[in-house]
């Protein structure tokens, strides 16, 4: 299996008083035609990984590789084999949004002809013909989405870049995204997207880099990941007696393998076997429990056992 | 033609297709936009004084007043259209809609971009001067004496006028913030029109040295300066090798870092 992009050791430091770390080592391998997922809170460092691999930021340090070609060294070869849809909405708002398609292709060189075809092509795979004459600014937010990606793809690049691509999409339209994107991944384009939903990167990612303060924290498959973190379960309980005396009731326990204080309570990390929350719930019984959250083994568990925060924080 | 050159031109076209289907949207704006501030000048001016009776004093050398305007007009067209054309859209489009990027990411080296955007500008600048120039002709209760005697004369000047025009509309569209359009209007664009021998032959400020040396830094001064060697050669002007080359060192120096500022404000 070939390589799409290859990442080594990037580092990012933007200038400023004080400079700001965005990136403080970031190594990866993305396979040829999979669906990879960057997955980290806002500021972690996906946004700036993207922009390196699709020429818009200069590393500090490190290497990196799209399409076989050397970021840095041949940044128009890379722009030729990649797409790319950006997080905010990048349409030129002063073109409708089939022209928005059809000049697209003419920046990659295609022939007026050519050009008008394709963009005819996409307009109907991504069912947006009827808002052909439309301006950018009159689409709702998932139509928006689906030009930006349709206009990414419009000059058939290897390497299709989506940053943040449902972030404040509806949950229907954002189902209607994943789809487009695994039809992408099943025409043979490798797919690489950053995303805060947990959710979109279990079930839309086959390979996921979990990403804060500019590092990899985990890298694998969601079931990797999960089970490499060891099957966790993280039980949030709330209560009104004394947190210290509960907290020493349960630290103790089989089973339970990290405790923190949480606002209403306390965060407990235990084995996912099911047989700790009973016994949390009986010893936490004289501390006037009020209420008790537990999220099975997922990449949030995870997230939250390698952060000790939740990604929304 | 090699294979670089030819990867190119394809995109370049695509650039300028895309600029020109923007521009034939809204050539109506761009048409009033052009013409206001010329035609008001010269019905004021050439018209509406003369024929009251209030004649405007003549300026060096006996020349009158409509005929001084001609190039002068024509070239302050061009540097407002090098700003509403070039600078206004890509202040916006390079500020918080990034609607920039898409063209950005073109398979082409990065100052492509900016380039074809000082070209077309530079069009459009052209479009602009011609479409004045009728009024300043037809326009005046009193003779023009217009003479082009030297064609390709003033096909070089027409052609450095509108590059550094555009220029001047690349560098100040990366190097302004949208919310600092108004101010720029003010503080950069007023002055250069009144201190940029429009209104006057530039030898006409003589008696005033200090003016007449501190305005050479102003480019709107040897772009009307060297219309007037092509367009009316009977009025005091410039020499037109120190004209040329001057609007030459300017276009350039403004392209320079016109496309300096753009790879700034599109590569972190």
């Amino acid at each position: 299996m070939s390589v799409a992009v290859r990442v080594r050791d990037i580092t990012k430091t933007y200038p400023g008083a004080p400079p700001v770390v965005a990136l403080a080592g970031i190594s990866l391998d993305v396979t040829a035609g999979t669906i990879y997922g960057l997955l980290g809170p806002n500021g972690a460092g996906k946004t700036t990984t993207i922009g390196i691999c699709t020429t818009r930021v200069c590393a500090t340090s490190g290497t990196a590789e799209v399409a076989g070609r050397v970021l840095g060294r041949d940044d128009v070869e890379v722009r030729r084999r990649i797409g790319v849809a950006a997080q905010a909405l990048t349409l030129d708002r002063a073109c409708t949004v089939g022209e928005n398609l059809y000049y697209h292709c003419r920046y990659f060189g295609m022939n007026r002809h050519d050009s008008r075809q394709r963009a005819d092509a996409l307009l109907e795979r991504f069912r947006i013909a009827d808002r052909r004459d439309a301006l950018p600014s009159q689409l709702s937010g998932g139509l928006a989405q689906r030009a930006q990606v349709a206009r990414a793809i419009a000059h058939h690049p290897e390497v299709l870049f989506l940053d943040e691509p449902t972030a404040g999409l509806d949950p229907q339209s954002r189902l209607a995204l994943w789809d487009l994107v695994r039809g992408l991944r099943d025409d043979g384009i490798t797919v690489v997207l950053t995303t805060h939903y947990m959710e979109e990167a279990d079930r839309l990612c086959e390979r996921v880099a979990i990403v804060d303060h500019g590092r990899i924290l985990a890298e694998g498959t969601p079931e990797e990941i999960k089970r490499d973190a060891g099957g966790s379960s993280i039980v949030d309980v709330a209560f009104g007696g004394d947190r210290m005396a509960a907290r020493a009731a349960v630290a103790s326990m089989p089973g339970v393998k990290d405790v923190q204080e949480s606002e209403r309570g306390l965060r407990l990390v235990v084995d996912a076997d099911g047989s700790v929350v009973p016994r949390v719930v009986s010893a936490l019984a004289e501390y006037h429990l009020t209420d008790l959250r537990v999220t099975e083994p997922s990449l949030e568990s995870v997230f939250i056992g390698l952060t000790g925060r939740d990604i929304r924080e | 033609m090699n294979s670089v050159t030819r990867s190119v031109i394809g995109p370049v076209l695509g650039l300028w297709a895309r600029d020109f289907r923007v521009l034939r949207r809204e050539w109506l704006p761009f048409f009033l936009r052009t013409i206001m501030n010329p035609l008001l000048t010269v019905f004021v001016f050439t018209y509406v004084l003369p024929r009251s009776g209030q004649h405007l004093p003549v300026a060096a050398g006996a020349m009158n007043f409509a005929t001084v305007l001609v190039p002068g007009l024509v070239a302050v067209a061009m540097v407002f259209t090098g700003v509403s054309a070039v600078a206004l859209p890509l202040s916006i489009e390079l500020g918080a809609t990034r609607e920039i990027e898409d063209r950005v990411l073109a398979p082409v080296p990065l100052y492509t971009v900016p380039m074809a955007k000082v070209a077309f500008g530079a069009f459009q600048g052209m479009l602009a001067g011609a479409a004045i120039f009728p009024i300043v002709m037809v326009l005046p209760a009193t003779e023009v004496h217009v003479r082009v005697a030297n064609f390709p004369l003033l096909a070089l000047f027409l052609f450095l006028a509108s590059w550094t025009a555009a220029s001047l509309g690349l560098f100040l569209g990366t190097a302004v913030r949208p919310a600092q359009i108004g101010l720029m209007f003010a503080v950069i664009l007023t002055p250069i029109t009144f201190l940029g021998c429009v209104y006057y032959p530039w030898a006409s400020l003589g008696p005033i040295p200090w003016l007449q040396y501190g305005v050479l830094i102003n480019p709107l001064v040897y772009m009307s300066e060297g219309l007037r060697i092509a367009l009316t050669p009977d009025v005091p002007h410039m020499a037109p090798i120190a004209t040329a080359v001057m609007l030459t060192l300017l276009a350039s120096f403004l392209t320079f870092l016109g496309v300096r500022g753009f790879v700034r404000r599109v590569v972190a």
